[in-house]
């Protein structure tokens, strides 16, 4: 399991073929009121992927030690610790962005990604494996927090990174900016909507409902 | 007292904590195919709610912060986000034994859904709001109940939609989770409306 293919594989997979968000329903609570703007998504994305890797190669290197009885608080403890220090970063060296992510990176701690993959994946795999496998389950959730933080941000403001690209009607240009895609509402169509794009693209994802 | 009634409005209409800040989306989006347990979820997160978000009130301003009244020389503010969860998962605990002695029948309603609570954002995400905005003892008391009401509120009302929608004929790709989102967007923009009052 520990061969260059397979770690390739466990990055891969879980961005398009089995996508933590739009397959498995796992870590939409905290994602989607940052995706106003890119630069915060940018940032939440990162703080997220470090946040699950790290935390499933820890569980991983300790998984032989924890009593099963407790292994929910420990796993807790460990990720809620590797979040304390990203939010420490944060603040320390991008103070702005901090304020602006305000709770959510609080709430990585509940995201059920970081503690899904702990539980399902780091108690039974090897520490570089775990590493990985949470390294790739971030980037899946990451790819679905940029696609919907660069439609929100393209149409609700116009820019992108905070750059001009469609100048505003009130700064003499032509586009009439969005207010709804700035609202909570079109993230979810948004993601309803790649969730269709992806399983039109991959049928065997479909759920017969 | 207007303040109090006001913040219970706004915490559980305009400020949904499901719908406006996508919070305990997880268990929503899972637990919403009948009518039935959503009921069952959605009080257990009103009573859950109610008691934590006071309960880390008074710890963060008896000892996390700095000029607290047990250990003022310290500011200890980093290490909320530990003790929250540990509140959280104890409070839970305790209520789940205090529920299966005194109202057993409450219990074995709610059954499983006790224990996801402590994994559901909603209930951390209520808790960091209360830390962020500062409320008083009082108003947290409102706030915890409110937001809970306004997420059993909001998920019950998905449940209902989804039971009706078995019937429904929807494209092909977006059968279960895409229509699901759809949903809960025109739900949110219904939400939005609230900003009225």
């Amino acid at each position: 399991m520990s061969s260059k293919t397979s770690a390739k594989a466990l990055v891969w997979d879980p961005v398009f073929n089995n996508n933590p968000i739009a397959l498995q329903i796992l870590g939409i609570c905290s994602a989607l009121a940052v995706t106003t703007k890119l630069s915060t998504s940018l940032t939440m994305s990162f703080a997220v992927i470090a946040v699950t890797a790290c935390s499933s190669a820890a569980v991983a290197m300790i998984k032989d030690r924890i009593p099963s009885s407790i292994r929910i608080i420990v796993q807790m403890t460990i990720i809620a610790s590797f979040v304390i220090l990203v939010d420490q970063v944060l603040k320390a060296f991008a103070f702005q962005l901090s304020k602006e992510l305000s709770v959510f990176v609080g709430l990585i701690i509940t995201n059920c990604i970081v503690m899904g993959r702990a539980e399902g994946f780091a108690m039974k795999n090897s520490v570089s494996d775990s590493f990985f496998d949470g390294l790739g389950n971030g980037l899946g959730y990451s790819i679905i927090l940029m696609v919907v933080g660069f439609f929100r941000e393209l149409f609700g403001s116009g820019t992108l990174f905070g750059f001009t690209v469609f100048t505003k009607q009130s700064a003499g240009g032509w586009y009439d900016p969005n207010g709804l895609m700035l609202l909570s509402p079109s993230a979810f169509f948004i993601i309803g909507i790649f969730i269709w794009a992806l399983r039109t693209w991959k049928p065997d994802q479909v759920e017969e409902a | 007292m207007t303040d109090l009634i006001e913040l219970f409005l706004r915490s559980a209409f305009v400020d949904n904590l499901a719908l406006a800040y996508f919070l305990g989306m997880c268990t929503f989006l899972a637990v919403s195919k009948n009518v039935k347990t959503a009921i069952g979820l959605g009080i257990a997160v009103v009573v859950v709610q109610a008691i934590t978000v006071p309960v880390n009130q008074l710890i963060l301003n008896l000892f996390l912060k700095e000029g607290s009244f047990f250990l003022p020389k310290y500011n200890l503010e980093f290490l909320s986000l530990i003790c929250f969860i540990g509140v959280i998962a104890a409070m839970v605990q305790i209520l789940e034994m205090t529920l299966d002695k005194f109202f057993p029948s409450l219990y074995n309603t709610l059954g499983i859904f006790l224990p996801l609570i402590t994994v559901n954002c909603a209930i951390l995400g209520g808790t960091l709001f209360m830390q962020q905005r500062d409320y008083a003892f009082v108003e947290s008391v409102v706030f915890g109940v409110g937001g809970g009401f306004g997420w059993a509120l909001a998920i019950i009302g998905l449940a209902g939609i989804r039971e009706k929608l078995k019937y429904s004929d929807i494209p092909h790709g977006l059968r279960g989770l895409g229509i699901t989102f759809i949903i809960v967007g025109l739900m949110a923009l219904g939400f939005q409306a609230f900003l009225g009052i």
